[in-house]
């Protein structure tokens, strides 16, 4: 099957590549950037895992072909630190509250959990639970995660973070 | 898991897609949100030889009003929809359901057109079409029609669309103001199809109800319109009895598939419950 060649806007930076029309963009991101943050959990479009950020939608890069993405602009979670490489308000969020356990859900939380805060900077507990209802944790029972993106919030409005009493 | 090989194709205006289409001939298939068919590839449940990709064009998209009527543009997302004011205005129930297909990354992705143009039953919008008396505008190579969406629907899977049509637009009649509403899925959890769903819109005038649709999801090979439930509330304040007798109507019509969400007793048991709740909270909304 004839390649096609697409280029895009990952983490800030121009790449391209070539890809056959059923790439899938996680495979793209992964083989071909080599920017294996982002993971691959079910493959099924249910567990967000693969969560990457296109043009300003969350976006499960299982469900999508590379070639899709010609001229888009993407971040992935090796594009969600600070410019000086500081962590951002949601990575240390999910340090600080124990977001995560075996981490392997944590990359697509944190990029879903980035667009639901640019579109929702003060997000209630009941957004924040359906904000990330596309992304799936086998570890944490999604209390910590839930407090995380609440620090996160939290920082972002400039304000002191108080965990809620249990 | 890797889909088969196709060719891509990405046209930039509805005629080019059709000359696409119909040139490609029965190997292509239409892309529109890709949430059902690119996992379906995925599988190989699906191996079409070509994908004519609708993103490129412009024209789908979009909501609009037309007088009395919303126009809905094919490739206009759920994500969309619910941020839309226009829909939150007129048409405040496609909200209601919006928020209960799938999960914030499908709804960025997933189009109105593809749920209602794919046929399939566990989709959430073609019985609200049908209770909205919504008409799809199909176009393919010998012109465009229009077809009611009660017209649309022939069996699962199958619908009124010829080889080489595109659905286009979604055009929905904007119900009377201060009618009432309400969409009631029941689901094993977040994402999921409905085991059962019901929606309803009414109006209201001095305690009684004056008119009334009530649509079903995932309770036949095709969504339904239940009319003799309806029929059952018109006139009625929904007492005890006519919620009742709307229930037993619309249960006569179900006859949903035994699956991983329960066998059919029980999902007829819980549709009826749906249409119920759909009732009595749509009256709860009429102003």
């Amino acid at each position: 099957m004839a390649k096609t060649h697409v280029t895009m806007k990952v983490n800030g930076a121009e790449v391209e590549g070539l890809v056959e029309p059923r790439t899938l963009l996680v495979h793209f991101i992964r083989e071909n950037l080599q920017l294996t943050g982002t993971h691959i959990g079910c493959e099924t479009t249910h567990c967000g895992a693969c969560t990457v950020d296109i043009d300003g939608m969350s976006v499960k890069s299982c469900t999508m072909f590379a070639v899709q993405a010609n001229g888009s602009e993407i971040t992935t979670i090796e594009g969600i630190a600070n410019a000086d490489g500081t962590l951002a308000y949601l990575q240390e969020g999910f340090r600080q509250m124990h977001g995560l356990q075996c981490g392997f859900c944590t990359p697509g939380m944190i990029v879903r959990a980035h667009r639901l805060l640019k579109e929702n900077p003060s997000p209630t507990e009941d957004e924040i639970r359906h904000g990330i209802s596309g992304n799936i944790c086998r570890c944490t029972g999604y209390q910590n995660i839930v407090k995380a993106i609440q620090y996160a919030a939290s920082k972002i409005n400039g304000v002191e973070f108080k965990e809620a009493a249990e | 898991m890797i889909p088969g090989p196709f060719s891509y194709h990405r046209p930039e205006s509805v005629g080019d897609a059709i000359k696409l289409l119909a040139s490609l001939g029965e190997e292509a298939r239409p892309l529109a949100g890709g949430h059902s068919l690119i996992p379906m590839m995925k599988l190989r449940l699906a191996t079409p030889g070509h994908l004519v990709d609708l993103h490129g064009v412009a024209a789908l998209k979009g909501i609009r009003r037309d007088s009395d009527r919303i126009v809905i543009g094919a490739m206009t997302t759920q994500h969309e929809l619910l941020a839309s004011d226009e829909i939150r205005t007129s048409l405040p129930i496609l909200q209601e359901a919006a928020a209960l297909i799938a999960d914030p990354q499908v709804r960025y992705r997933g189009t109105i057109g593809g749920n209602v143009a794919n046929g399939d039953p566990g989709n959430d919008m073609p019985a609200l079409m049908l209770t909205l008396g919504a008409a799809y505008r199909l176009e393919g190579p010998n012109g465009a029609r229009e077809v009611m969406a009660s017209d649309f629907y022939q069996g699962a899977y199958f619908t009124a669309l010829e080889p080489g049509e595109i659905l286009t637009t979604v055009t929905i009649p904007v119900p009377a103001a201060g009618h009432g509403y309400a969409y009631e899925k029941l689901k094993r959890k977040v994402g999921d199809y409905a085991t059962a769903a019901a929606a309803v819109v009414l109006t209201m005038a001095g305690g009684k109800v004056t008119s009334c649709a009530i649509g079903l999801t995932n309770l036949h090979e095709t969504p339904l319109l239940a009319a003799d439930a309806a029929k059952a509330v018109i006139g009625s304040s929904l007492d005890d009895a006519s919620l009742k007798q709307a229930a037993a109507a619309a249960q006569a019509i179900m006859s949903p598939a035994a699956d991983a969400r329960g066998p059919v007793e029980y999902r007829k048991h819980v549709g009826g419950i749906m249409v119920t709740r759909a009732l009595q909270r749509a009256a709860s909304r009429t102003k």
